[in-house]
């Protein structure tokens, strides 16, 4: 994204409802080498994103391993100093905001991560686990407290008596759900889940979905999900955006995403996906390739480089940014990935 | 064609500070040359017990082949000798594991790895071994080999490491490979390459895939056959179609319907199975899944008959799960 489009405030769309804006946002992570450890180059694990979020809203994150979505989440919620750009919660700017000024606003947003076994202490109990964020966001007395973590178990369909045992005496789905309540602890405006369902199994995974969606409407919450599941995406979220190398190269609706695809990475993806209906078996030929490193990334256009598209000479050199062709419906302006014609405009059945 | 894979009533013990656990408790299939077949079911339902007990990598000492047969090509494997199966894994049977990391050996040679198959088994000479060793990483679709030969595990991504799993578990051209969620730890369109990758490989080899996966879609697409297992017991074999289209016992309808397909409406409550599985010294004798449903009496008395229904369709037929 150039210069002007930050100054001119580019980001997709914001209105009076919107709790997250993030521009322009770049985290890089310095690359040192030689005698005396210089810099001697950066991963450019998010580079330029600019997204919002509304309130109630879920915008899902899809991309590859290492495309830098589990990254973008942590710099939202201020886990990691963004190199540049900026990240305006409830309008307020907490860029660079120093951790103390920063304490109180981070009841709002929260974080759930992949792996609950790591994630929480196994030292602590579940009501210790779920009540700390209270503890340090100075809310209530002990009593208090313990009367939330009860509250909070119910809510998430945890028996009263999880709060006495430890993380580890529970199933996978179970330990997902104490780190839910336990994010849900300081009545947070919004969740960032990182893989909350990835190490979970079927049966369970739909269980926690439906826990989630059944929060989002009861307490109007927002979600950023991030996962690499594709119709697990697709089916809880609002809006999708789709990374690639640091980049989001597509966003729009959840519908039209799937509907109408528009950049030929979008369209790779969601070709990958195993259709679960042997009728409709597929002889497809899959995306070659792998993500390509993030610490010298091609020229020009890092998705054209790796399918070697036809337009890609083009694109070196050039700004690609994101463009709204359609209301709503964003896209990197590339020219050897983007589709000029809408495909629905060219199958009319 | 007839069966080469022949397993019959197979139950495999572990012996833990709580007593003996049976983590796979009366499990018989067969496997056609040539097919592949798929084994279903969620974490810690045996299916991966199931293929170490026919290759015999089970931890020692353990855990055990308690009871029941594996035929394979003819000869018996359970009781066959240290020696015997050495000269079948790797051989005749190629293993692929989940987690490649875990599988390779970090302080060696990519090519170093693939060549010591090949000399154990073909009695290769090293040069010739490890010019074989670049063949087969081509063939498996990792560019500049020569240069690949020379690398340690580390330097390979996740996807690139499963390659190198797959020319090592395919170095002999196997009868049989064991690929246990070969994909899991993949991404989508990788898992795609991985997948086409095997396909291919079975059609040049003419081998059996046995393909242990969580992932439903995975086996729509990839399968002849598929055996749905619940706490370590079969509930339903059949071939794929017939299974999506039709199937009976109420653990898998719940397996199918739980998952969010792209067609399905946005943020609709998605279909969940009730409960959880037991843990596994909580096994009753009967049917299990009437244990989750918290279904009691004879149900979980007395163990269902497994039979078959139609050709090719086998089933747990407890009362309640399969009416």
């Amino acid at each position: 994204m150039s210069e002007e489009d930050n100054i001119t405030g580019n980001a997709p769309h914001v209105n009076e409802s919107t709790l997250l804006e993030v521009e322009d946002l770049k985290m890089h992570f310095p690359v040192r080498g030689g005698v005396f450890s210089r810099q001697v180059g950066a991963v450019r694990a998010v580079d330029g994103v600019s997204l919002s979020i509304g309130r109630g809203e879920t915008l899902g994150l899809v991309g590859e391993s290492g495309c830098g979505k589990s990254t973008l989440g942590k710099a939202i919620v201020r886990l990691l100093n963004p190199t540049g750009g900026s990240v305006r919660f409830k309008g307020s700017d907490i860029t660079h905001m120093w951790q103390r000024q920063l304490r109180p606003l981070r009841q709002d947003f929260q974080m759930v991560f992949q792996d609950p076994a790591e994630s929480l202490d196994a030292r602590m109990s579940v009501g210790e686990l779920v009540a700390e964020p209270m503890v340090i966001q100075r809310m209530g007395n002990r009593e208090q407290r313990r009367e939330r973590v009860a509250e909070l178990l119910d809510r998430v369909g945890l028996p009263r008596s999880a709060a006495q045992k430890f993380s580890f005496e529970f199933s996978g789905g179970q330990r997902q759900r104490i780190g839910i309540a336990r994010a849900l602890a300081v009545n947070p405006d919004l969740l960032v889940l990182d893989e909350p369902v990835s190490a979970l199994d079927v049966s369970v995974q739909s269980q926690v979905l439906n826990l989630l969606m059944e929060l989002q409407r009861d307490l109007g919450l927002s979600y950023l999900f991030i996962a690499h599941d594709l119709a697990v995406v697709k089916h809880v979220s609002d809006r999708i955006a789709v990374m690639y190398l640091g980049k989001i190269v597509e966003m729009t609706g959840a519908d039209e995403l799937y509907r109408n695809p528009r950049h030929a990475y979008t369209k790779a993806l969601i070709e990958a996906i195993p259709v679960s209906d042997p009728s409709q078996r597929r002889d497809h030929e899959p995306l070659e390739g792998e993500v390509p490193s993030p610490i010298n990334p091609p020229p020009g256009c890092a998705f054209g480089h790796r399918v070697s598209a036809p337009g890609y000479e083009e694109s070196i050199g050039m700004d690609i940014s994101l463009k709204e062709i359609e209301p709503g419906h964003w896209i990197s302006d590339c020219p050897c990935c983007v589709s000029v014609q809408p495909a629905a405009g060219i199958i009319v059945s | 064609m007839s069966s080469f894979l022949e397993i019959e009533n197979l139950a495999t013990g572990f012996q833990t500070e709580r007593g003996l656990v049976r983590a796979v408790d009366g499990v018989s299939f067969e496997l056609e040359k040539g097919k592949t077949l798929g084994v279903v079911g969620e974490s810690g339902c045996g299916k991966t017990v199931t293929a170490m007990s026919i290759v015999d990598l089970l931890p020692k000492p353990s855990g055990e082949v308690l009871e029941g047969s594996i035929r394979f090509n003819g000869g018996e494997l359970v009781g066959a000798g240290q020696e015997r199966m050495q000269q079948l894994r790797g051989n005749e049977i190629g293993v692929i594991f989940q987690e490649p990391m875990a599988a390779l050996n970090p302080v060696h040679r990519i090519g170093r790895q693939i060549a010591e198959a090949l000399k154990l088994h073909q009695e290769m000479e090293s040069r010739q071994a490890l010019q074989k060793a670049v063949e087969l990483l081509d063939l498996v679709g990792i560019p500049v080999p020569e240069r690949r030969v020379l690398e340690y595990p580390h330097q390979l991504s996740g996807g690139m490491r499963q390659r190198v799993m797959i020319a090592i578990a395919l170095c002999c051209e196997p009868d049989l490979l064991i690929a246990d969620e070969p994909t899991t730890a993949l991404d989508v369109t990788v898992q795609a390459q991985i997948l086409n990758l095997i396909s291919r490989m079975q059609d040049d080899l003419g081998m059996a895939v046995m393909l242990i996966t969580h992932d439903l879609g995975v086996i729509a697409e990839q399968c002849d056959e598929v055996v749905v297992m619940y706490a370590g017991r079969i509930v339903e074999r059949a071939p794929v179609e017939e299974l999506f289209a039709n199937p009976r016992h109420a653990y898998t309808r719940g397996l199918l319907a739980s998952i969010p397909r792209l067609e399905s409406e946005r943020k609709s409550e998605l279909r969940t199975i009730p409960g959880q599985v037991a843990a596994i010294q909580d096994f009753v004798d009967g049917c299990r899944f009437c244990q989750r449903m918290e279904r009691g009496g004879t149900l979980t008395r007395t163990r269902p008959a497994y039979e078959k229904v139609s050709p090719g369709h086998f089933l747990e037929r407890c009362p309640e799960c399969a009416k």
